[in-house]
């Protein structure tokens, strides 16, 4: 139970989730909903495994994944904007869709040999620095290194950038941006198109990263899900969506180190000696997620902000009836 | 014909909708310097025909020429690219962003970062050469509706617009504003821009426009006649084909009983910001009472106040003597409220009839039952009787002549007009004792608008009291037995004849009490 | 009067076509129908080309599957003992998805069931002498309630905080899973085996093999009394939304929140009761499944029926008697599908029928029409 530890693990298991959070922050800010994130993580860790598998290079398994998974994202984008099918409903058909592709397609992976994974360092000087330095840039996967980075490009990009403005007013008032001549449906399956890669770069993350190997859905177990959840409590900002998910890898490694010692600050340790409880450890993440949405929900309600004015809705120009 | 002189050409436009044949066979020419009105009634085909010109539809058949030459609008940047801009009515602008963010959106520079102090200077500075500021620093949502549209027009004006297209701009304005507008449109033209000025109101187009082009069901009524030249008859006529009767039989009658009461409510609208600041009207038995004013005054929430669709800080309803909602300062919205003002024989046409009147995927017979699904014959213990209730709805449709196929129709293939006449059947066939109607004639065309009138002058003739809020003043004067009216949630002062000179002046903030010196100032 | 010259003609004058989307006046009954058979069986042509890929036989495939499924009256039977749970996790998504509230946690709300019915015959409650009558109706009250229970959270979540109900409601089915794991673990273990110690007889649903020695054609016959409860279930969430009040106002908020509210409807208990009905439903279902078929309380009781449930809602257009031949269908799906290698086909080709069904939806909203492009100055 080694605070340093956690955090480090935290940092390191919170970057799939940042990843695959800001991927739908992108997706949401365009008013597009992508309930699909589970399945495009697990298609992405199943074609990167299997890629890397093959080939032995696991930065082709991460372009794979990127490539499939945004593939399937363009399913979902197809029947909400072209078709403007239900977002809700059309998101869970991509769920069963890409974990179902998943499956099949990785039946037998799991007991495949050893594969390459991508590389983990040290990036030296900043580890030096006291307490943060052991904990960010010690030993780390690229993957996480990559996450730092992506959390200020993306906010950039959103707020600072031409594109960034045309972004959010196609999820805030998608009429306005067409009589500007922006053309909304095309921008929404770009940005589509990106949360899907970044779901499968997320995914990719897991399997050649930080969890490596294949263990069919227990892959990603639910993680597509509570990053969805973490935009809500990220309030659609990357910035907040990296504290959120780092604070939610370290939970989960804090889960499972709570077990180990036989005494938690000097008293007798519940987990040790009760293993069972061990089910009640497992519910935390999901439970927590819950109080996350609550919080995120009521602040929304309290900023009276909240989400893209337009998410969820499809765009039909000149509809009639205003 | 010159053709240089004219900026915009329209020939032979024609555009099919589903159901509705919006253009048939338009011609329409703007020339350089001009003020060109476009009117005609809701649904005559304006909008359409203006939404081909800036690129947003596609005609079937026609052209459109620019400056000469002919064109294809495939998007609104073509339009855009060749000089043609709109200023729409429901303002085109994202809430939440700025300005400049809104006025900048769409283009292709900046290229990639945005500097925006930069920006801001420069749309300042064009603010002040056309007489339009605002602080370009400021976020939408906190700008008044005047400033909002200033905004448009900047847009407009920032990507080059040559022609001009105002929808309806005095719509949401108040008279002094209009004015302003006036003055500024004129400005316009004298820095070399044409205006199309989109209306239906005869008076303002009389008063800016030079030529006017008349639209009636979709086809030309009549093309580019000089203002100088003709009278509001003549432009009535145009409109309408048919004499237009500005006057419906209102039966002189003395009202009862005070019905509904409404004493010093306060409530707060949805931006959070306070919308009714003390009102107290009364309506008695049959009567007819209007509430005048510009829109965005509190008239919503009062309608939604009244009916408990909006809870009250304070202040209480009062209906029949029975204080029915009293105002908390926790501002909790109570189901039950709505219930209790149904049950007390409370009627209300809604101000958006698909978003708040009917349910679209639900029947005719299901919307119908609404409001009265909850009593006998309708209800039959925990169940609802589906052979009373069509039975019911069949002699409804007949009755108020809503036209559909059959009454398992859903509501939302229902026109404008029909479903109006639908959420009429159902609040008027329970013989209510008190009807709140807030814009009923919205919308609707000549023939609709005059029943809707009769029905409402027949429910005061039958004892009702009648609360009728609308934003047409010659809709008001026809019908009200007297008329409040109503500036930022407070009641100004009432009147029992409608004065154009005396509503205006109180639409726009001045007391009943202090108009005596508002005139004398005037003078 | 001349003739309009042939669409060919036209085309070799240069016109050119273009096709239009617009919104359908009509929409005649029959069309539904055709449309979403015609989606599935189109995804099943799909489904068949990925069997291909990955090296299968897709027509010997779906040959074994149908007969693996309806081939005859014994494996009828188990499609029909596999559609049971099935039938409930359905409702419970119509009941939930006609106001709107996306209810995905029907298969958490299934194993809160089975806990629920576990409680009185583990604890026990009741003693396993206990009458049948008892008892069954007893596991069948207990089931509902703690599915109800397990709606209810979510509900009053999203009624009070407007916390959004899918991601609230998939939380709690991983929190389901890991609950009842502890007590099939630890509290009620046998043995140190993964599962609770068999049911007393008196909490077994009837089947119909219990009856072969009066009539012996019935031997082997798994399918059991929670079938008929199930059809029963279907009757009367027909009757709640199509003939009861109730059903009405459900179907209101859920086709218009605001004009429910503007006739005076009570969105916030309604969001709360329906969730409960829905988890109710579901938790029926679980109860049915270990009082029925497998006789005490296991960790894996449900193969993804919640999601699957999801599916047949949709298929059937949100109508519970639909429900009920769809739910067989998709029973013979799951039962035939366990034999077919790779284990992930049933769930592929269930993801596939329904981005096949949404994507045809617009077919059915909308019709396509060919359109000179062009115009005559």
């Amino acid at each position: 139970m080694d605070p340093i530890i956690i955090l480090q693990a935290g940092v390191a298991s919170g970057t799939v989730l940042l990843f695959a959070t800001i991927g739908e922050i992108f997706t949401e800010r365009s008013g597009i909903l992508n309930l699909g994130l589970e399945g495009m993580m697990l298609i992405g860790a199943m074609s990167a495994y299997k890629t890397a598998l093959a080939t032995g290079n696991p930065w082709l398994g991460m372009f794979v994944a990127m490539l499939v998974a945004g593939l399937l994202s363009q399913v979902h984008a197809l029947i909400t904007i072209q078709f403007q099918a239900d977002q809700v409903v059309s998101g869970l058909a991509l769920t069963f869709l890409g974990t179902g592709l998943s499956l099949v397609f990785g039946e037998g992976l799991s007991k495949a040999g050893a594969v390459a994974l991508l590389p983990s360092f040290s990036i030296p000087g900043l580890v030096s620095i006291p307490f943060i330095g052991p904990i960010m840039f010690e030993d780390q996967s690229v993957m996480v290194y990559l996450g730092y980075l992506l959390v200020p490009l993306a906010w950039y990009y959103i707020n600072r950038t031409r594109p960034g403005l045309h972004l959010r007013a196609i999820g805030e008032y998608p009429a306005a941006a067409d009589a500007l001549g922006i053309n909304v449906n095309r921008l929404r399956y770009f940005y589509v198109l990106v949360g899907g890669m970044l779901a499968g770069v997320a995914g990719a993350t897991i399997s050649l990263a930080v969890s490596p190997g294949w263990f069919s859905h227990l892959t990603t177990s639910g993680q597509g899900w509570i990053a969805i959840g973490l935009v809500i409590f990220a309030q659609w900002d990357p910035i907040r969506a990296a504290g959120g998910s780092y604070a939610f890898g370290a939970l989960r490694r804090m889960i499972l180190d709570i077990q180990g010692p036989l005494k938690i600050f000097g008293l007798r340790n519940p987990f040790y000696y009760n293993p069972y409880w061990g089910f009640f450890l497992q519910m935390l993440p999901y439970a927590f997620t819950i109080v996350v949405l609550v919080i995120g929900s009521r602040e929304a309600i309290r900023k009276r902000m909240g989400a893209p004015a337009a998410l969820g809705l499809p765009y039909i120009r000149g509809e009639r009836g205003m | 014909m010159d053709d240089h002189l004219n900026v915009v050409e329209l020939r032979g436009i024609t555009k099919q909708f589903p159901g509705v044949l919006a253009n048939d066979q338009v011609d329409f020419t703007l020339r350089s310097g001009e003020i060109h009105a476009l009117l005609g009634e809701n649904g005559a085909g304006k909008s359409t025909l203006v939404n081909i010109l800036t690129g947003l539809y596609r005609p079937d058949k026609g052209t459109i020429r620019v400056n000469g030459e002919v064109v294809d609008l495939r998007s609104p940047r073509d339009a855009i690219d060749n000089g043609i801009g709109m200023v729409h009515q429901h303002f085109m602008l994202v809430p939440t962003q700025t300005v400049t963010e809104n006025i900048l959106l769409g283009l292709d520079e900046p290229r990639f970062n945005m500097n925006l102090s930069h920006y801001d200077q420069i749309i300042s500075d064009l603010g002040v050469q056309y007489g339009l500021q605002v602080d370009p620093r400021a976020r939408i949502w906190q700008l008044s509706v005047g400033e909002q549209q200033r905004v448009e027009i900047l847009k407009m004006l920032y990507r080059g617009a040559n022609v001009l297209i105002m929808d309806e701009p005095t719509a949401v304005l108040a008279p002094q504003e209009i004015q302003e507008l006036f003055i500024t449109l004129r400005s316009m033209i004298a820095e070399g821009k044409s205006i199309i000025f989109i209306s239906h109101k005869l008076d303002e187009v009389m008063a800016i426009a030079d030529r006017i082009t008349v639209l009636r069901k979709g086809k030309l009524s009549a093309e580019g006649l000089l203002v100088k030249d003709i009278t509001k008859q003549d432009l009535a006529r145009e409109m309408v084909g048919r004499d237009v009767l500005f006057q419906l039989n209102k039966v002189e009658q003395t009202p009862g009983d005070t019905v509904l009461a409404v004493e010093g409510l306060k409530a707060i609208n949805n931006k959070g910001i306070q919308a009714l600041r003390g009102l107290s009207l009364h309506v008695a038995a049959g009567e007819i009472v209007g509430v005048a004013g510009v829109a965005g005054n509190g008239q919503t929430e009062l309608a939604e106040a009244i009916t408990g669709l909006r809870p009250i800080t304070e202040g209480r309803v009062i209906v029949h003597g029975q204080t029915l909602i009293e105002g908390n300062l926790s501002g909790q919205r109570r189901s039950s409220h709505v219930r209790q003002v149904i049950d007390a024989g409370v009627s209300h046409i809604p101000e958006d009839r698909t978003h708040v009147g009917t349910a679209p995927n639900l029947s005719i017979t299901d919307n119908l039952i609404m409001k009265g699904y909850r009593q006998p014959p309708i209800a039959r213990g925990w169940s609802i009787d589906s052979l009373s209730a069509n039975t019911q709805a069949e002699t409804l449709r007949e009755a108020y002549d809503i036209m559909a196929p059959t009454v398992n129709t859903p509501a939302r293939l229902l026109s404008g007009g029909n479903l109006q006449r639908l959420i009429l059947a159902r609040e008027i066939s329970c013989e209510p004792k008190l009807m709140i109607a807030m814009q009923p004639t919205r919308g609707l065309d000549v023939g609709a608008i005059e029943s809707v009138q009769r029905l409402l002058l027949q429910q005061r003739e039958n004892g009702a009291a009648i609360l009728l809020i609308s934003e047409e003043l010659e809709e008001l004067s026809s019908l009200s037995d007297r008329i409040y009216v109503i500036y930022e949630g407070e009641i100004m002062g009432e009147v029992k004849e409608a004065d154009p000179e005396t509503l205006g002046l109180m639409m726009t903030g001045t007391r009943q009490e202090d108009l005596v010196e508002a005139r004398k100032v005037s003078q | 009067m001349t003739t309009k010259p042939s669409l060919l003609a036209q085309y070799r004058n240069g016109a050119r076509f273009r096709l239009r989307m617009e919104p359908r006046m009509e929409q005649p009954g029959w069309l539904g129908l055709i449309v979403s058979l015609g989606a599935v069986t189109f995804a099943l042509v799909l489904g068949g080309f990925v069997l291909m890929l990955v090296g299968g036989d897709p027509i010997r495939a779906y040959a074994f599957m149908a007969k693996a499924a309806f081939g005859d009256i014994g494996v009828f039977s188990d499609t029909l003992v596999k559609a049971t749970p099935l039938i409930l996790v359905s409702l419970a998504a119509v009941v939930a998805f006609r106001m709107r509230l996306w209810n995905i946690g029907a298969e958490g709300q299934f194993y809160l069931g089975a806990f629920g019915a576990s409680l009185v015959v583990l604890t026990p409650l009741l003693p396993p002498e206990t009458s049948p009558w008892l008892m069954i109706p007893a596991m069948m009250v207990m089931g509902m309630l703690a599915g109800a229970l397990w709606g209810f959270i979510p509900g009053y979540l999203k009624a009070k905080y407007n916390v959004n109900e899918i991601i609230s409601t998939l939380m709690m089915n991983y929190i389901a899973v890991a609950w009842n794991n502890y007590f099939i673990f630890d509290v009620w273990s046998e043995g140190g085996f993964q599962m609770s110690r068999q049911f007393p007889k008196t909490a077994w649903l009837p089947r119909l093999t219990d009856y072969a020695a009066q009539v012996p054609v019935f031997r082997g016959l798994t399918i059991h009394l929670g079938f008929v409860i199930a059809l029963i279930a279907a009757g009367v969430v027909w009757w709640i939304m199509y003939r009861s009040r109730w059903g009405y106002e459900i179907r209101l908020i859920g086709d218009n929140p605001r004009a429910a509210r503007y006739a005076g409807i009570n969105i916030v208990r309604n969001t709360i009761l329906v969730m409960m009905l829905s988890g109710a439903l579901a938790g029926l279902g679980g109860m049915l499944e270990i009082s029925g078929v497998v006789h005490r309380l296991q960790g894996a009781i449900s193969s993804g029926y919640g999601f699957t449930g999801i599916i047949i809602a949709w298929l059937a257009k949100l109508n519970p008697i639909l429900v009920v031949p769809i739910s067989i269908l998709f029973g013979g799906l799951l039962l035939a599908g366990r034999e077919i290698q790779p284990s992930g086909i049933p769930m592929l080709i269930q993801g596939i029928i329904l981005v096949c069904l949404i994507g045809s939806d617009f077919l059915f909203r909308n019709r396509i029409r060919l359109v000179r492009v062009g115009q005559e100055a």
